[in-house]
């Protein structure tokens, strides 16, 4: 999305898919060691066969590396319930520019042993070494996952459905993610998704991962009847069977496909405070009028993400100056990030500084100095040009 | 307008998106701790059931299923599809591996007289035996006419018509009521359960019994006698001429 892993001028490409192994799995404690090429969707394959699941899962699953994946810190849809990389990682070989190998890769929960090297080579986008190794805890396979898409009055019931999950869900809550009525007709439009529930303002995809069938349907039960009865929610339905749970998350998951056939698709990814989320995306429609084809915020809402996308007929530079700085500059304003999990790349290296201040960007290139001053790893991206 | 009553027959299976793995004793396939659902066909039945309410064709929808205790939730799913009532043909989870098309059919033939219902609903087949006869023997014990593998179904005055999906195409049937129809693919899709009705259902009513209060005989004259996977398919050999290929067939015998 942001050009991260795109050549743009004189670089040499490195790619790892043959490094494809798995180097040992234990299953105990259900930590993975593998090579950096190993494709994320056969990594679940092969530790749900042995009772455990990938901490991670997006869309590219069928494509990506997990050393991508770990060079990109991606966060995906079951961040909410196993966190981040930063968290699930517990070690990386990662080969650094002057060809020394920094292995690191232990396979312990714990280890205060000095600085913890490894942290900043996730999410370095590859500009301080490259990730060759990764080892990586994995959660149990849960036996019960349940899967509610629920329509919303207002995005202030939104915020109090998720306050109500959270207490009421508790630990079973694994997704939480919301949509926007402009999302459900474009879905509806394009790809011919059929809508499940009333038509809403908002809707929300609540799903639950435990490990009693039971005890997870009860608890569940309780929410739908609390949100349903104090008119958080207005409609929504349960995935009774496996098909219908993969058919109401592919409302979600194909949001961004639909979006393509609409046009063109100004993308944006930024991570604000809940109370305000809704409101960058009501401004903006506001601000563009019928500039715009249409303006609709979707995303990971439980880890305070938003996806705010902007669809055109075409590209136009007017369109884009109406849109940049202004979706920067609000994100700051609210001491947002204005990349919340797809990283800087090219394309948005040069706003780095609407959420972080100087002194940082100042560390940042001191540690690039450091270990690449060839500049050899990844150039032209991920940090703006040294003043 | 035509005060009828349906019958729709459900049945708990393992969910159609799991991998299946058979057991070690190889008795049978693991269930424990495997996600259940209703059978896709069955979810048919129920849906054009719920339809036929609600263009006022027919008045209750009453589901019902055979086994053990966990077959209430699915007879919940029916309800909070539409159905009026459940019915629960309590079977001890031992037992259960026993009971079969013929056993179901009898529980279901006394049912329909019980209740006196017109229309008996099932799904074509359940997606783990296959066995695609429970269906056509309730008929045969009730003597009603039957219109099976469904893809539409019309109230025309006091008859019923079916079309058929057959192997040379669709065939249509006039059956004069009561009847019995087995749904197949086409006939409708499934309405996904909303909330509101989700809630209601918890309080719509299923009734418990045993087939011995029907005064049924679930006994079997068949026996499991092993559960084994389908051989694993070898890896196949790719040659690079048309004169290797038959190099090949004549090595090992084909040609």
């Amino acid at each position: 999305m942001v050009g991260g892993s795109v050549p743009v001028f004189d670089e040499i490409i490195l790619s790892t898919a043959l490094m494809n192994q798995v180097i040992s799995f234990h299953d105990v404690s259900g930590i993975l060691v593998c090579q950096a090429g190993c494709v994320l969707e056969e990594l679940n394959h092969y530790v749900q066969e042995r009772g455990f699941i990938m901490p991670l899962d997006l869309g590219a699953k069928g494509s990506c590396h997990i050393g991508g994946n770990v060079a990109t810190n991606a966060g995906g849809l079951r961040f909410l319930r196993y966190g981040s990389l930063r968290g699930t990682v517990l070690g990386l070989e990662v080969v650094l520019a002057d060809g020394t190998v920094l292995d690191c890769l232990t396979s312990l929960r714990k280890d205060n042993t000095g600085y913890d090297l490894k942290q900043l080579f996730i999410g370095s986008e590859g500009t301080l070494g490259v990730i060759t190794a990764v080892s990586i805890s994995c959660p149990p396979r849960p036996k019960a996952v349940n899967v509610a898409f629920l329509g919303c009055p207002g995005f202030a019931e939104v915020l109090q459905a998720f306050s109500t999950c959270k207490g009421t869900l508790g630990e079973i809550l694994s997704a939480f993610e919301f949509m926007d009525a402009e999302c459900m007709q474009l879905v509806g439009q394009h790809l011919h998704l059929a809508r499940p529930v009333r038509e809403s303002p908002f809707y929300i995809l609540v799903e639950t991962s435990g490990s009693s069938a039971e005890h997870d349907a009860e608890k569940l039960d309780g929410f739908l009847e609390q949100a349903l009865g104090s008119g958080l929610v207005t409609d929504g339905t349960v995935g009774t069977d496996q098909s219908k749970a993969q058919s109401l998350w592919a409302l979600r998951e194909r949001i961004t496909e639909a979006l393509s056939h609409d046009g063109y698709v100004f993308k944006y990814d930024v991570s604000l405070p809940v109370e305000r989320f809704y409101d960058l995306v009501s401004d903006l429609r506001a601000r563009l009028g019928p500039r715009a084809k249409h303006v609709v915020g979707y995303g990971h809402l439980g880890d305070g993400n938003l996806h705010l996308n902007v669809t055109a007929e075409a590209f136009s530079t007017a369109l884009l100056g109406a849109l940049e700085p202004y979706v920067y500059t609000w994100t700051a304003a609210q001491r947002g990030s204005v990349s919340a999990e797809h990283g800087l790349g090219l394309r948005k290296k040069d706003v780095l500084g609407y959420s972080k201040p100087p002194t940082a960007v100042q560390l940042m290139w001191q540690l690039k100095a450091l270990l690449d001053p060839r500049g050899l790893l990844n150039p032209y991206k991920t940090l703006p040009a040294h003043a | 307008m035509a005060e009828l009553r349906a019958l729709v027959a459900v049945k708990r299976v393992i969910d159609f998106a799991v991998k299946i793995r058979v057991k070690p004793d190889k008795t049978g396939v693991v269930t424990d701790g495997v996600k259940h659902s209703m059978n896709p066909f069955c979810e048919i039945a129920v849906e054009e059931a719920v339809r036929l309410k609600e263009k006022k064709l027919v008045k209750e929808v009453i589901a019902v299923s055979c086994g053990p205790v966990q077959c209430q939730e699915t007879i919940r799913t029916a309800l909070a599809m539409g159905a009026d009532r459940g019915i629960h043909v309590e079977v001890p989870a031992a037992e259960a591996d026993r009971v079969g098309p013929l056993q179901v059919a009898r529980v279901l033939a006394k049912l329909a007289e019980r209740e006196k219902v017109d229309l008996v609903l099932l799904g074509k087949q359940a997606i783990d035996d296959d066995c695609n006869q429970t269906g056509q023997m309730t008929a045969g014990l009730l003597d009603w006419p039957q219109g099976t593998f469904a893809s539409q179904v019309t109230l025309e005055g006091a008859k019923l018509k079916v079309e058929r999906e057959i192997d040379g195409g669709l065939e249509t049937l006039r059956l004069k009521l009561p009847a019995v129809v087995t749904t197949d693919l086409r006939l409708n899709e499934p309405r996904y359960a909303t909330l509101p009705n989700i809630m209601k259902a918890k309080k719509k009513k299923i009734e418990v019994i045993k087939a011995s209060d029907l005064g049924v005989d679930l006994s079997s004259k068949l026996t499991v006698v092993s559960v084994e996977d389908p051989p694993q398919r070898t890896a196949g050999v790719k040659v690079e001429t048309t004169e290797d290929l038959v190099a090949k067939l004549k090595e090992v015998g084909r040609i």
